[in-house]
């Protein structure tokens, strides 16, 4: 099952081998060439000689995760975010730390010792730890290094409607869309880029992109959904459920318009439900690529996710379908001279 | 079948859900445990159960009552809101900050698999990150449509968290319901161990309900058996950061026996004489009042039932990775056996003479 084995695998920013690792083994078959740049991105090419647009399909391969960054004398473990968590997600959640995915849980002061007023406050990242059960600090650094990273150990599973919840569904969904695409034959060159860092600032699409100069280029990903209790309709950003969101105005991108009507043209003509993302927070690997050497066209496609950033993040596996329908539709109508860059 | 240890059996409780008065699931497993030491296991009106190891001898016998708690904090629903998500309120106390990105699992008519809401941090301003949400801020998605979740759930129905138990250094183990369900695993220690041991008293070990609401098990469990000498096996807190002192005992360092108003002074004293000559380390738990155990309810039960309290120290307590030693369940039971060999008659008859 290939949601859960790239879900499940270990990739924080900068340390992507787990998850580099098994993209490569699941993409090896169906693409001509594979390759791993200076920053650790890895990059399929599949007809890079046949005629028609060039494009590159981007995917980020790293999640949110953190960082051992002390050790207390007592045992515990001091720790810092890689990328972009609320310390409120953090409490009461178990992490696997280091190449040995050992396990370590991040606790709080029993309820029983708290005065009401502590409990109206979030507990802050110097209140948090984390505990290997460690008897000392000795025993604690004979079991993990300052500098190992850690991850959320959530299980993907289906549950609900169609859904299913995972870790790291950012971007894991989007690698995955990417894996089924390069499975797939088009009458184009395409290039696949699975990134390493998006989650510390998109550090790993400019080089790729620089390298590829692709004459399109789309980054699949997975984004902010809050269509939930109590959120206004104007925060939502996606609804789950309702088809791959397109970008219209993020934090780093302003959609190059010609290519997003060209995007919901085809997600149209196909009968593919489509949204579109309606939050200026967030950006995707897109903000970086469009300014690479003279400028990129291309655009975003993500799944809503729900929660994301948090260990347990939820997705509708229809909205996933659909996401690799619209790619294949997109690439083949772009195979068919359907837009000019 | 001679045993290793009910590590393996404590991972099952550990596991199966059962909050304040939905007890069942875990009543049968205990039941099944207790059945290795015992054919005579009931179950009261409450439902507690009670397993009876007999002593040796003919004559009116000595009863002891051990007793760990088998409920586990819990949510219930009390609304299904636009979206079919739903609000809860809480069956003991929960700090609303350790739910926030939980899953859990909602008893509706079929089991569901749930996560309990969290914002994402590119749509949350400074302002809202300094704030944590009361527990009627939450919600829990069940990832299906109102319809269906109307079908499936009713206002009422009972959550509990959703935590495999992990395996940590030292043979620490980590996960939901440590407590009190490793007061359970030191019962079945206590009961593997005392087998070969030569004792006169009955021993009664009982996995109780509705403790997490306020002992409310221990009080039908007490008065049914009318032990001699009603234990409570309940966690107490490990040290953490920020703790005080007399409230931060050591993981690995042996059960805490409790001291206080609320525990009759000889068991004291003869659970911590056996500690000393068998050399089981153990730490001391000061208690200035009826304590938050199943020891409160056996103290005043009937006559009055002279009462002890030792139990395991554990990090996190009321959270989903609630942290503890195996080798400090397995001390504690050794503590029991060896205490309940010494119990006789004249120890009974020492119990009302100040």
């Amino acid at each position: 099952m290939l949601l859960k084995k790239l879900t499940e695998a270990m990739g924080p920013s900068g340390f992507e081998d787990e998850i580099r690792n098994v993209i490569r083994e699941e993409v090896t078959p169906y693409v001509d060439k594979h390759y791993t740049d200076v920053l650790g991105t890895l990059i399929c090419e599949k007809g890079v000689n046949k005629n028609g647009p060039r494009v590159m399909l981007d995917a980020h391969m790293d999640e949110v995760g953190l960082m051992i960054v002390h050790v207390e004398e007592n045992g515990l473990l001091r720790f810092r975010p890689l990328g972009g968590i609320d310390p409120r997600v953090l409490v009461s959640k178990p992490v696997q730390i280091g190449p040995q995915k050992r396990f370590g849980v991040i606790g709080a002061k029993p309820i029983h010792l708290q005065s009401p007023e502590e409990r109206t406050k979030p507990l802050s990242l110097k209140q948090l730890y984390i505990d290997i059960g460690a008897k000392d600090k000795d025993d604690a650094l004979s079991a993990v290094k300052l500098g190992d990273v850690a991850m959320f150990t959530t299980k993907y599973e289906e549950i609900g409607d169609h859904c299913a919840k995972a870790k790291s569904f950012d971007d894991r969904v989007g690698c995955a869309v990417l894996v089924e695409t390069l499975k797939a034959q088009f009458d184009l060159p395409l290039y696949g880029a699975f990134t390493v860092q998006e989650e510390i600032g998109l550090r790993g699409a400019g080089p790729v992109a620089y390298r590829l100069q692709p004459d399109i280029a789309i980054a699949l990903e997975g984004t902010v959904c809050f269509d939930v209790a109590d959120a206004p309709g104007h925060g939502q950003s996606t609804i789950m459920g309702k088809g791959p969101a397109l970008t219209v105005h993020d934090g780093q991108t302003i959609a190059n318009r010609r290519f997003l009507e060209f995007m919901m043209s085809v997600a149209e003509k196909y009968s593919i439900p489509y949204q579109l993302r309606r939050v200026k927070g967030g950006s995707n690997d897109y903000g970086a690529i469009h300014k690479v050497r003279e400028g990129i066209i291309g655009g975003g496609i993500s799944v809503p996710v729900r929660y994301i950033h948090a260990p347990t993040q939820l997705i509708s596996l229809d909205d996933y379908q659909n996401t690799i329908r619209l790619v294949s539709a997109i690439l083949t109508e772009l195979a068919k001279g359907g837009f000019t860059a | 079948m001679t045993r290793q240890n009910h590590k393996d059996t404590l991972i099952d409780l550990l596991e199966s859900h059962g909050g304040p008065g939905f007890e069942q699931a875990v009543a049968e497993k205990c039941v099944t445990a207790f059945n290795e030491y015992t054919e005579d296991v009931q179950i009261d009106k409450l439902g507690n159960v009670i397993a009876l190891v007999r002593g040796e001898g003919d004559g009116p016998r000595p009863k002891i009552l051990l007793s760990a708690h088998m409920d586990e904090i819990a949510l219930v629903v009390t609304k299904i809101d636009k979206g079919g998500f739903l609000r809860v309120w809480q069956a003991g106390g929960f700090d609303p900050r350790t739910l926030v990105g939980q899953e859990v699992v909602v008893h509706g008519k079929q089991p569901l698999l749930g996560i309990v809401g969290s914002k994402p941090p590119h749509l949350t301003s400074p302002e809202e990150r300094s704030k944590a949400a009361p527990l009627e801020d939450l919600f829990i998605d069940v990832a299906m449509s109102e319809e269906r979740v109307r079908e499936l759930v009713n206002v009422g129905d009972r959550i509990t968290l959703h935590r495999e138990t992990m395996d940590l250094l030292n043979n620490r183990i980590s996960g939901k319901a440590l407590d009190d369900r490793t007061s359970i695993a030191v019962i079945l220690e206590c009961l593997r161990l005392l087998k070969p041991m030569r004792h006169v008293a009955d021993v009664y070990a009982v996995a109780t309900v509705q403790e997490e609401v306020g002992v409310r098990g221990a009080t039908t469990a007490g008065y049914g058996v009318n032990p001699d000498i009603g234990i409570g096996i309940d966690v107490t807190f490990a040290d953490m950061p920020g703790q005080d002192a007399d409230v931060s005992f050591k993981i690995g360092k042996g059960p805490a026996i409790a001291f206080g108003p609320n525990i009759h002074p000889k068991v004291f004293q003869g659970l911590r004489d056996a500690a000393v000559e068998h050399h089981i380390p153990y730490q001391l738990e000061l208690s200035q009042g009826p304590t938050g155990t199943d020891a409160r309810a056996f103290q005043i039960t009937r006559e009055g039932i002279a009462s002890g309290l030792v139990g395991i120290a554990i990090r996190y307590m009321h959270c989903s990775v609630e942290t503890g030693s195996y080798d400090d369940i397995i001390d504690c039971g050794r503590l029991l056996a060896h205490y309940i060999t010494t119990v006789d008659a004249k120890t009974v008859e020492g119990l009302t003479c100040y």
